[in-house]
């Protein structure tokens, strides 16, 4: 009975170092990472980040404002595959996929009226099946011109 | 036997690792399958059903954000709306700290974009406060208030200092499983550009005000912070904070807004998509009073 709470107690704290290494990972592929796509836009400061597995999608519902500069990068930690996003509105029409710009980081927009709109973000999948399904931390940042 | 057991509940316990590791990381959003998963072992099933989850997140102005949208639509700075610095020491509760963290970090990028040097530094030091409060960990920090001071007369510098101390904030709380708290500092920041616009406008020239534009724009971001909230529900501090959203709610349902289809059209100098479309909003005066009252009746509750 002892060693089993032992090594329930291992276990338990394997898990929580593993968890808080891969949270302090993900914030810092989020900063130091994904942060510098956005350039010369200010990030607006929201952390909107996760640890995905291939073939995992998330989707981010947001409000954008008329007649503001904005830019929003979405970022794949290397050992991804390629993320694909897309930009819908509230009638369900694709307003961009970066499937049609080269698998863009990054997408620089304005809205004449303002919208709430909903990004699907989707992690592809390698060619080569594997036991050991990718994962990885995907950062979604938004940035806009201040004046 | 107790060899079969002891194997047993190590398999388990190691199926129970490998399966939190696939999931680790996910804070700021839920998943949006509720159902119980049996686990027996690391198989196809479990990958599958981390395959099938979508995770969700809902996304709120940050307080940058909402004091820039005030900025643009040409209002004047007004220091008296800020909540004042000297009020710190009546935030003790972890509610108070997180919806007072958004309300001065509202403040700070209010004074920092109309160049008000002296209240950024105040501003910044009174977030610095909550923050601490909270136990976040170097949000704010010596080093961040000396960079203030270094760069006091440029705007650009202190809005990346403002951007990334708040990046540190929310990214810590979502990191340490306090989604909730998160979300309350945003509630806290939200109301507080909402508190200061609708105090900012000009009822003599109501009909071509851009601040009146703002503020009924604010309600196509109701809805989102609805459902952050109704996630974290669970916390304590939560459903009177919904509660109080939903009657802000019913005054924004009065508005009606009407947008026509977006057509993209890219910018082919600057490689900027303009989202194309029109809008039509129907708010009567009488209508924005009673909104303009809602929301200074829940922000004089979080500042009090």
């Amino acid at each position: 009975m002892k060693r089993i709470v032992q090594i329930g107690f291992i276990l338990t704290l394997l898990f929580a170092v593993n968890s808080f290494y891969a949270n302090a990972q993900c914030k810092g592929f989020a900063k130091k990472i994904c942060r510098a796509e956005l350039g010369s836009y200010t990030h607006d400061g929201n952390y909107h980040a996760a640890i995905l597995v291939e073939g995992e999608e998330a989707e981010l519902y947001k409000t954008f404002y008329s007649d503001q500069d904005y830019r929003v990068a979405i970022c794949g930690s290397d050992n991804l595959p390629t993320i694909e996003f897309k930009v819908i509105d509230a009638n369900k029409n694709i307003l961009y996929s970066n499937a049609e710009d080269e698998y863009s980081r990054t997408w620089d927009f304005k809205l004449e009226s303002s919208q709430q709109l909903k990004l699907v973000i989707k992690v592809t999948t390698f060619e080569e099946l594997s036991d050991d399904p990718a994962s990885g931390c995907v950062a979604i940042m938004f940035g806009f011109k201040a004046d | 036997m107790k060899n079969r057991l002891l194997q047993k509940t190590v398999y388990f316990l190691i199926a129970v690792f490998a399966f939190s590791l696939l999931y680790s990381c996910k804070s700021g959003g839920k998943e949006d399958k509720q159902d119980t998963v049996e686990i027996t072992t690391v198989d196809e099933e479990v990958l599958r059903e981390v395959n099938e989850a979508k995770k969700i997140f809902y996304s709120l102005p940050s307080p940058l954000e909402s004091a820039m949208l005030i900025k643009s639509a040409g209002a004047e700075f007004n220091e008296e709306l800020l909540n004042p610095t000297q009020n710190t020491s009546r935030y003790t509760t972890n509610k108070q700290m997180a919806l007072n963290l958004g309300i001065y970090t509202c403040n700070l990028s209010f004074a920092s974009l109309y160049d008000q040097t002296q209240l950024v530094i105040d501003y910044m030091s009174a977030a610095r406060e909550m923050a601490d409060g909270l136990g976040i960990l170097d949000a704010i920090n010596d080093e961040t208030i000396n960079k203030l001071e270094e760069n006091v007369n440029n705007r650009e510098v202190i809005l990346d200092i403002i951007s990334e101390t708040f990046l540190n904030s929310n990214s810590y709380l979502e990191d340490n499983e306090q989604p909730a708290i998160a979300s309350i500092v945003l509630v806290g920041g939200w109301i507080e550009g909402l508190y200061i616009g609708t105090q900012l406008v000009d009822m003599d020239q109501f009909d071509s005000n851009k601040l009146v534009g703002r503020i009924i724009d604010q309600k196509l971001s109701i809805g989102i912070m609805l459902h952050l909230l109704n996630d974290n529900n669970q916390h304590p501090s939560i459903p009177g904070i919904i509660e109080q959203m939903e009657e802000l709610k019913a005054v924004f349902d009065k508005i009606n807004i009407k947008t026509t289809d977006i057509k993209p059209e890219i910018d082919e100098q600057t490689n900027v998509t303009i989202l194309k479309s029109t809008v039509e909003t129907d708010m009567t005066t009488e209508v924005f009073m009673e909104l303009a009252e809602k929301v200074r009746e829940i922000r004089s509750s979080y500042v009090k």
